[in-house]
């Protein structure tokens, strides 16, 4: 089972669709013990940095992180695959999980916040999570912060400034952009993310 | 490279895709699934679903419509038509969108789209502006924001409109230039650049688009970030997929091949 984590941002229904109509299945949950209980854990997420506090409050955290400690296969999604990082800008009260590091960071002035649209990925290494997606694919993206480009990052785009598209190491899996909304692309990103 | 987004618009009326010109002489065009899932195949980038006569007596129907669409739907796709608060947000929410458009609703209590945003994310709310030209008004140009589906107006500046709509938290503004809407005679570029250089977040121009040139223009010179279209690609007109091949040729980014 995979747990798809509701932590009150936003809209997990498209989500839960998309891992629907590949056959996979699913639970969407406030509950820590169902995310300890599940084989697999999405964070979804989209909108402020401060919603991730929920997390906090609740016990998720102590049950993402376990389960991410444990080799669960984890994918973050926009605001969650940002959560893997040690923070953000956006609001630098609350730190993220720092299990990868660096600062999610506004986009340069000189061009238009938010990102929004379909924009090409730079896949820069072998990925487990990118298999069989083909240099330059195409990507639905809406966020106003991003990630900067690590050691872990797998697929990098370009908005005024390169940016994390997608992270991995080893069980954890991040992509900034929507698989959920990115067509055929996205929905073999996350049939990929269900074999693992 | 980001690229310039087309999006293909459903007209919705009794829970069946329709079109006319201004409104007039509705045609029947099909099933809204059946035909966001063709768009999407054929290339289009977003898909938006607008209720054009929602009364509160068919929010069923529409609620309906949203959910069957949304189901093997794996692009962006905006509800619009009769939210004119919270609640009814939430309920296209959960029934599948992945944004909203508001506009009579907005203009009458802008802090609803602050609302809505603060529930749902800035980026699913997108503010729809009917703008007409003044008549008489400078070269320049003067538009007023109508509501009501472009019957009734407010007296109130386009861009002046857009520039508070997106302080208020708007996170794309849906401008149609009711003067171009349904003719086929292309863009009003200069609405289009007008609201695009007064506010940092995307415009999505709609209204007049006929050919590819039209697209061209309202990209280059209007410097829309997405175009919108109807009419056109119902009824073979014009197929989406020819159209990406004409702007990619064009040297305008689009998601080519999809």
């Amino acid at each position: 089972m995979i747990a798809i984590v509701d932590y009150g941002a936003g809209n997990l229904n498209s989500v839960k669709k998309a891992f629907d109509y590949l056959g996979a299945e699913v639970a969407v949950t406030n509950q820590p013990e169902i995310v300890a209980a599940a084989d697999k854990i999405v964070l979804p997420g989209v909108g402020h940095f401060s919603s991730l506090q929920t997390l906090d409050r609740t016990g998720l955290r102590e049950a993402l992180l376990s389960g991410a400690s444990a080799g669960k296969p984890f994918l973050g999604i926009c605001l969650g695959m940002q959560w893997l990082f040690e923070g953000s800008e956006e609001y630098i009260q609350m730190a993220g999980a720092g299990i990868v590091s660096g600062k999610c960071r506004k986009f340069p002035a000189s061009v238009k916040s938010p990102h929004v649209g379909w924009n090409s990925v730079a896949i820069q290494k072998g990925s487990r999570l990118l298999r069989g997606i083909a240099q330059d694919s195409f990507v639905y993206y809406t966020h106003s912060f991003h990630a900067p480009v690590v050691a872990e990052t797998t697929a990098a785009s370009e908005y005024g400034v390169q940016f994390t598209g997608a992270i991995e190491r080893h069980n954890i899996f991040g992509v900034q952009f929507h698989p959920e909304k990115s067509g055929d692309v996205g929905l073999a990103i996350l049939k990929n993310f269900c074999e693992v | 490279m980001l690229t310039k987004r087309i999006i293909a618009c459903l007209d919705m009326d009794g829970g069946r895709v329709v079109k006319g010109v201004r409104f007039k002489n509705l045609r029947d065009a099909g099933d809204p699934a059946e035909c966001a899932a063709a768009h999407a195949r054929n290339g289009a980038d977003e898909i938006v679903l607008l209720d054009i006569t929602a009364t509160s007596g068919n929010r069923r129907t529409l609620l309906d419509a949203v959910r069957g669409t949304a189901r093997s739907l794996f692009v962006p796709f905006t509800v619009g038509g009769g939210i004119r608060q919270l609640d009814d947000a939430a309920a296209v929410f959960d029934a599948g969108a992945d944004k909203i458009a508001i506009n009579s609703a907005a203009v009458r209590d802008p802090a609803l789209i602050g609302r809505i945003a603060g529930r749902f994310g800035s980026q699913a709310v997108v503010v729809a502006i009917d703008a007409r030209r003044v008549a008489g008004s400078s070269a320049d140009g003067n538009f007023e924001v109508f509501v009501a589906g472009g019957r009734v107006p407010t007296g109130r500046d386009a861009i002046q409109w857009a520039r508070e709509a997106a302080a208020c938290g708007a996170g794309e503004i849906m401008l149609t230039s009711m003067d171009r809407d349904g003719t086929q005679s292309g863009f009003d570029c200069q609405l289009v650049r007008a609201v695009a250089e007064a506010v940092s977040i995307p415009v999505i121009a709609s209204g007049g688009a006929g050919s590819p040139r039209d697209f061209i223009e309202v990209f280059r010179d209007g410097q829309a970030d997405a175009a919108l279209a109807a009419s056109i690609f119902h009824f073979g007109l014009e197929n989406i997929a020819q159209l990406k091949h004409e702007l990619y040729q064009a040297n305008i980014p689009v998601r080519w091949p999809c």
